[in-house]
């Protein structure tokens, strides 16, 4: 028995910013969840169950915040499950999402991701003492900058390669209307120019911390052929964890990664990704990551992935593989949301429904996540086409 | 569940537990090494043979943001794993593991979860799980709520304080034989439990779970491979979850509707049940549960002792399903029916119900 065949019919984002006053917790998820409603033409009673993903509850100081919005997402009598997997957290969400389609459980399932970062302290949610054990107060930045020195060293890549990045996705952001960040004036010269904040991190290198949620309607094989709107097509899912802290682990490419991309690509029958990808969302929430997982996940040579950055393979104005279209991580982070972001972002380019930042003509996508110390991944590969 | 279709078997291989009052000596990760160890050596399998790893657990339990990442070392993660991970007890991360193992790509999942309440106050903790705009601000702890559940169904004549004071003897009779028990006795009288001081009236210290430190470890597979790893194992006939509103002014707190809902897709009250291990804070929800799964005297209700003799956030609907499939395995019960809960006043339900061959 296969799994069934599983389409993404709708998809919803907010407006991503630094604070959404203007909106409760469940005012934001039901903003995103009733456009994804919209887009997929279908109605909260004709929803099966719900997924929801966050990243951890201090970051809004709510205790499984699910509960408290059973009824905001319509699941009052229905299953409703909560995931969290650290950063990774929404793409995990949209693929336990799948697989209540794939495994034929249900027949339409609701999933959302999302952040209000603007209702807690982040910094205070991730330096809570914690017995035996000193805190470094080094922050996301401070723990990754060592790995990105070493990728740095290992590969040659010039020093300006991350600053190259954030000044694409910054002006793949002014294509987004949702995205957070919108410099419109901003110059290379300036990206540059911003004070260093963890050697080789710049400030302007970095993600921003937002409010925000996206949603997504997925449904099996008989919903995708009935839609009104264009679907997007699962073509492979896949999620690897390993632990974080051992001697003799490769903290620049680790092996989960590497392991992940590699069941993904088998389920969608890619051999050579470079090639047969049209577009791409990963997870980049510090610039230097996008040579970084290119070549992690094969679309680049090992040590050669910044030389896609350089001779702007990876933009949207004339790239051969245009990376984070819609601005990515580097312009949008509500955490918990973010790597749903990724995957709805994918999806939305094979549906051809991705506005100005539509890459043409796109028919196979790729959405990435990453968490903890870069030790939990999912992904998943999405085509115009049925599989 | 969708009816009309025909789920693949899967069935609980394995199982460990622990409980204490406080676990002073060892921290999660050590806890759950040893229990998954177990669990594993029991079934005679290995990390690596094991397809899809899902566990639940709480950050704001643990008072430590990402705490679960630190547990996955007792998994022992390298190789890298297939694994997920539920901000929820861990008995709704066996359901994410059965619905992995329907989609027919693997055959074994491992599902863990643990909970050490003993590091807080769960009092404060779970007044933060409340709506944060309107309820959690007031601070009212999870007691006083289920209180107010109790004194509605005393004053509408549901309840008897003597019906309750039976529970809680149930409980306590029943663990006495459990070595994760930790409230237990062999010859509690109902009137020494009705002459026990009110802690918030009309709970009286035995009819509230005593909260534990534990983590309990499952083994999950599928068909032939569950027959290959078990003589008898205990075959998931039907699980599923269901939520009511969280607002419990629109709620009609002397039932649990979802609880009911849960059941009745799981095939729970279809068939005799030999065995029923409900998850509950207070003895006067675990009388709403019984009622809502309409059991009757045919039914061993909660062997274990329940939540009564030894209640650890996270893992105790993952612990429910253990102690059900722990007696199938051992062919002491035929079939059973495992219920979890999450939320105030039994908002989130869980059912799942195991047979033998």
């Amino acid at each position: 028995m296969s799994a069934e065949l599983t389409a993404v019919l709708g998809v919803g984002q907010t407006k991503y910013s630094a604070t959404r006053g203007d909106v409760s917790i469940a005012g934001l998820c039901r903003e995103a969840a009733c456009r994804a409603l919209e887009d997929a033409h279908l109605g909260w009673k004709e929803i099966d169950a719900v997924v929801i993903g966050t990243a951890p509850d201090f970051f809004e100081g709510v205790m499984m915040p699910e509960l408290y919005l059973a009824e905001a997402l319509g699941a009052v009598g229905k299953p409703i499950l909560r995931v969290h997997t650290a950063g990774s957290v929404g793409g995990s969400t949209a693929l336990v999402a799948a697989s209540l389609i794939q495994s034929r459980v249900h027949e339409k399932v609701l999933t959302i991701g999302f952040e209000k970062q603007s209702e807690s302290n982040a910094t205070w949610a991730l330096s809570l003492p914690q017995p035996f054990s000193v805190s470094i107060n080094a922050g996301a930045g401070g723990y990754f900058s060592p790995i990105i020195r070493q990728y740095m060293s290992r590969s040659g890549a010039p020093e300006l390669i991350g600053c190259m990045v954030a000044f694409k996705d910054r002006q793949h952001a002014l294509k987004n209307p949702y995205a957070h960040l919108h410099q419109n004036d901003l110059t290379f010269e300036e990206v540059v120019d911003s004070p260093m904040l963890w050697n080789p991190i710049r400030y302007s290198e970095t993600c921003p911390s937002s409010d925000g949620a996206c949603a997504m309607v997925l449904g099996n094989e008989v919903s995708g052929d009935r839609a009104e709107n264009p679907v997007a097509w699962v073509h492979g899912t896949a999620m690897r964890s390993e632990s974080n802290n051992f001697p003799g682990r490769d903290e620049v490419n680790p092996l989960a990664s590497r392991q992940c991309a590699a069941d993904v690509f088998r389920q969608a029958g890619i051999t050579n990704p470079l090639k047969e990808i049209d577009a791409v969302e990963i997870y980049v929430p510090f610039s230097w990551y996008e040579p970084m997982w290119l070549e992690s996940l094969g679309f680049a040579e090992i040590d050669h992935g910044w030389r896609m950055v350089e001779d702007g393979t990876t933009s949207l104005s004339g790239g051969k593989l245009p990376v984070n279209c819609s601005g990515g991580v580097l312009s949008s982070n509500p955490i918990g949301a973010s790597g749903m972001i990724r995957f709805a972002e994918a999806a939305l380019q094979v549906r051809g429904m991705a506005g100005d930042h539509q890459v043409d003509g796109a028919k196979k996508s790729f959405g990435h996540a990453y968490g903890g110390g870069a030790q939990y991944f999912s992904m998943w590969i999405v085509g115009a086409e049925k599989p | 569940m969708n009816e009309s279709h025909n789920f693949r078997d899967v069935a609980v291989v394995s199982v460990a537990s622990h409980q204490t009052k406080t676990l002073s000596e060892v921290n999660e990760v050590q806890l759950m090494a040893d229990l998954i160890s177990k669990c594993r050596n029991s079934a005679g399998v290995t990390q690596e043979e094991i397809g899809f790893t899902c566990s639940g657990s709480s950050d704001f339990l643990a008072g430590q943001a990402f705490s679960f990442v630190h547990t996955l070392d007792s998994v022992g993660a390298f190789p890298p794993i297939s694994e997920s991970h539920v901000e929820m007890d861990g008995a709704f991360a066996l359901y994410e593991a059965w619905v992995k193992l329907q989609i027919g790509e693997v055959d074994t999942a491992l599902v863990y979860s643990y909970g050490k309440p003993s590091a807080g106050s769960i009092i404060d903790v779970l007044a933060t799980q409340l709506d944060p705009y309107y309820v959690s601000p007031l601070w009212p702890d999870c007691f006083s709520l289920a209180a107010l559940q109790a004194r509605l169904l005393l004053d509408k004549g549901l309840i008897s304080l003597e019906k309750m004071a039976e529970i809680s003897k149930r409980s306590q009779k029943n663990g006495f034989d459990n070595p994760n028990a930790v409230r237990s006795s062999k010859d509690v009288s109902i009137e020494n439990l009705m002459n026990e001081p009110t802690i918030v009236d009309p709970l009286r210290v035995s009819d509230i779970s005593e909260i534990t430190d534990g983590g309990c470890a499952v083994i999950l597979a599928t068909g032939d491979k569950a027959k290959s790893l078990c003589e008898r194992p205990a075959w998931i006939k039907g699980i599923d979850h269901r939520v009511d509103s969280h607002t419990l002014g629109v709620r009609d707190l002397t039932r649990s509707s979802s609880a009911f809902l849960a059941a009745e897709k799981a095939g729970g009250n279809i068939d005799r049940l030999d065995v029923a291990e409900i998850h509950g804070m207070t003895s006067a929800q675990e009388l709403i549960l019984e009622k809502e799964f309409c059991l009757t005297e045919e039914t061993q209700i909660n062997p274990s002792g329940g939540c009564l003799a030894s209640d650890t956030m996270m893992a105790s609907g993952l612990i429910r399903i253990s102690e059900v499939a722990r007696r199938i395995i051992s062919g002491q019960a035929d079939r059973g029916l495992a219920h979890a809960t999450s939320g105030p006043c039994l908002q989130q339900n869980l059912v799942c119900v195991l047979e033998g061959e």
